[in-house]
């Protein structure tokens, strides 16, 4: 008797007790579901994988139109194409894996509903699936940024480019902290899941990727702060364009901005898992 | 040997009815700012003082339960809809938490609420066997072990590098139960699963659930509305009715409860007296039974000929339009006969005390408990017994059937004996 493991359920009444333990021995699941999202994302397509390219290329070269030409925005003497690029397949990243986190609950309910595991395992897997599709979509700017180079446009690539891994790293924590506020609020009020498409578009143009953070004028610059994707935007391309600001301060208050929503998030995710078919 | 794996301890669930509006966020609020400052919920109907919008927005699930299963126990839990069964079975899956109370469950518990939860149709079997059962908490390594088990139980050789959604659905049925079946648990709940699937397939789980549970030893939960998979799975149960249990037990004292057939006032079964409740100007019953050549009420009938049915009664008017009727119905509650008087001949009843015999034609009434309730009416005027009052009797018809193996249990009504001739 004493080797079986003893489940206690109460109910919840300690924020804390997060179970983390739980989701390692559920590892496999997760592997599981990443490679359900990735096998059935392109089937019956044509074109397969490679809409994972045409989508950011397709993007990059209508802002080039629309913001680099028509509207004559500065990319800070950097190329447009690698400078729009940079920025799209970062905010992709972070903007995906944010929304199919925030519906977690409201997409899966029926699963849910039916089998218990630990829920935390479907944000980490999207959030491991789009992983894959920002390296294709990463290999894409590593093409360009090549035959930029090749003809020699003048690229300040310096050391920090080693730090991309936890660029990418902070992108994912960050969705997964804002994602996992927001599906809990989605399991009980659907007005989010309507609020949701347009509020990621709008935080879009609130984040530096059709402009450089440069042409903000510095007294506004401090509102920056309560938007944590900028450090790891104007970061990405420091790294690999050497064109972005970044204000040590303003990055480390909205980094601590981020481990707050991350931690908070991860909370309110497991007092919501509890009893979110309840209310679904 | 028989410890305790699931100790359930005043385990309480509340749901809160209603839809969510612009009110449901107002009155979470309330709820909050009454739990910050260390008061009762407001509109928790838990709490020792509630009010009455409270009562409207919330009902028990669960009110109150508590119980033990020992280790090895097969255990039918059983119930209308809305008793609190399903609700029951999610806590106990983690699906959902209780408002209040404690479970303590020994051992690795394996659900199966649904067959097949989490295939995708784009997926091959193979796939999905194992993404299924990631889900259901095995691991890699595991799943390969049985892959299989699984797979010859599914019958799904053939097809096992095909997506599903070309499947049918018997097959998709087949391969969720397969899956689940394997898990490698000490607990197992499941809940209607028998439900889906032919005659045969249903067959087949219950058999597998049988063996998991007598071969090797495992604790299982059953939840059905079917009675037969019930009593032949299950060594114990619990009643539930309205969130609480209602009795627990062998099970099949918990079909008899269930089924409104208890056994437990053992005395007054085969016998009905009148005590008072049911009185008229016309007629009134006094007492009812069985009995056989000897004239002595019975309860239990081994199959013999010249049984009758005796109603006592006194006659105080004869009037043209008066009837009464005997009906003789299964445990389960459906009519077998309906006898009136006057079928046969004319009655030629009297002012005074009437003694009725009637002659049950019951020799080849199956292995069974029955019931048989009187009926008394003013054709066209007036019930003399209210339905809902008829005096009933309870009997029981033993062993039809003896042969060599034991006793031979025969399904439907009648089991008679009938002569097959043959010739050579």
């Amino acid at each position: 008797m004493s080797d079986k493991p003893i489940t206690i359920i109460k109910p919840q009444n300690n924020l804390f007790a997060l179970n983390i333990g739980n989701l390692w021995k559920y590892r496999d699941l997760v592997l599981m579901f990443v490679k359900r999202d990735f096998n059935t994302f392109y089937k019956q397509t044509i074109l397969g994988p490679l809409w994972f390219i045409i989508q950011p290329l397709f993007t990059s070269a209508m802002y080039m139109v629309i913001f680099g030409r028509l509207a004559n925005i500065s990319t800070d003497e950097t190329p447009q194409m690698l400078f729009y690029m940079a920025g799209i397949i970062n905010w992709n990243y972070f903007s995906e894996c944010f929304s199919k986190t925030s519906n977690t609950f409201v997409e899966n309910k029926n699963l849910f509903g039916k089998i218990y595991f630990p829920r935390l395992a479907v944000p980490i897997a999207s959030t491991l699936t789009s992983m894959i599709r920002y390296a294709i979509q990463f290999s894409l700017f590593l093409v360009f940024y090549f035959v930029f180079f090749i003809n020699g446009t003048p690229l300040s690539l310096n050391w920090m480019i080693v730090f991309t891994p936890l660029i990418l790293l902070y992108l994912a924590l960050l969705s997964l902290g804002f994602g996992m506020w927001i599906s809990a609020l989605t399991a009980k009020y659907w007005d989010l899941k309507m609020a949701l498409p347009f509020v990621v578009q709008l935080w879009m143009y609130a984040t530096p990727i059709v402009y450089p953070l440069s042409l903000i004028p510095e007294k506004y610059k401090v509102l920056m702060i309560i938007n944590p994707v900028v450090p790891a935007i104007e970061f990405f391309k420091i790294a690999w364009l050497g064109a972005g600001t970044i204000n040590p301060y303003h990055a480390g208050l909205s980094v601590a901005l981020a481990a707050i929503i991350i931690f908070t998030g991860i909370i309110i995710f497991n007092k919501t898992e509890k009893t979110f078919v309840d209310t679904i | 040997m028989s410890e305790t794996v699931i100790k359930v301890e005043n385990l309480y669930k509340e749901y809160k009815l209603g839809v969510i509006s612009h009110g449901t966020l107002y009155r979470d609020m309330q709820s909050w700012w009454a739990k910050v400052r260390g008061k009762e919920d407001p509109n928790s109907l838990i709490s020792s003082s509630h009010g009455q919008e409270a009562e409207k927005d919330s009902f028990l699930a669960l009110n109150d339960v508590n119980f033990e299963i020992k280790e090895g126990d097969r255990v039918g839990i059983i119930g209308k809809n809305g008793a609190g069964k399903s609700t029951l079975l999610k806590i106990l899956s983690q699906i959902t938490s209780p408002t209040r109370g404690t479970i303590t469950i020994h051992g690795k518990v394996g659900s199966l609420l649904e067959v097949g939860t989490g295939f995708h149709t784009e997926l091959t079997g193979r796939e999905n066997i194992y993404l299924n059962g990631s889900i259901l908490g095995m691991n890699r390594h595991e799943i390969s072990d049985k892959l299989d088990e699984i797979v010859d139980f599914a019958g799904i050789e053939k097809h096992l590098d095909t997506p599903v959604k070309r499947y049918s659905s018997g097959m998709m049925v087949r391969l969720g139960f397969a899956v689940a079946a394997h898990l490698d648990t000490d607990i197992l709940i499941a809940d209607e699963v028998l439900a889906v699937g032919d005659a045969e397939f249903q067959k087949k789980a219950l058999d597998k659930m049988g063996d998991l549970s007598t071969g090797e030893g495992r604790t299982v939960l059953f939840v059905s509305h079917n009675m037969g998979a019930v009593k032949k799975l299950c060594n114990s149960g619990i009643v539930l009715g309205k969130g609480k249990i209602d009795f627990d037990g062998s099970i099949d004292d918990c079909i008899m409860e269930y089924t409104g057939l208890s056994n437990k006032s053992e005395e007054n079964q085969c016998y009905w007296e009148n005590d008072g409740s049911i009185k008229d100007q016309v007629f009134t019953p006094l007492k009812m039974y069985l009995t056989d050549a000897s004239n002595q009420p019975l309860d239990k009938i081994f199959n013999m000929s010249n049984i009758y049915v005796v109603i006592e009664s006194e006659i105080f008017e004869i009037d043209s339009s008066f009837n009464m009727g005997v009906e003789l119905l299964s445990n389960t509650g459906e009519t077998i006969f309906l006898s009136r008087l006057g079928d046969y001949n004319t009655p030629k009843i009297s002012k005074g005390k009437n003694m009725f015999y009637i002659k049950l034609p019951i020799n080849d009434l199956n292995a069974g408990n029955y019931q048989i309730k009187l009926g008394a009416w003013l054709y066209h005027v007036r019930y003399i017994i209210q339905p809902e009052s008829q005096p009933t009797i309870f009997f029981s018809v033993n062993d039809v059937f003896i042969t060599e193996f034991g006793d031979d249990k025969r399904p439907g009504f009648f089991a008679p004996k009938i002569e097959w001739k043959i010739i050579n």
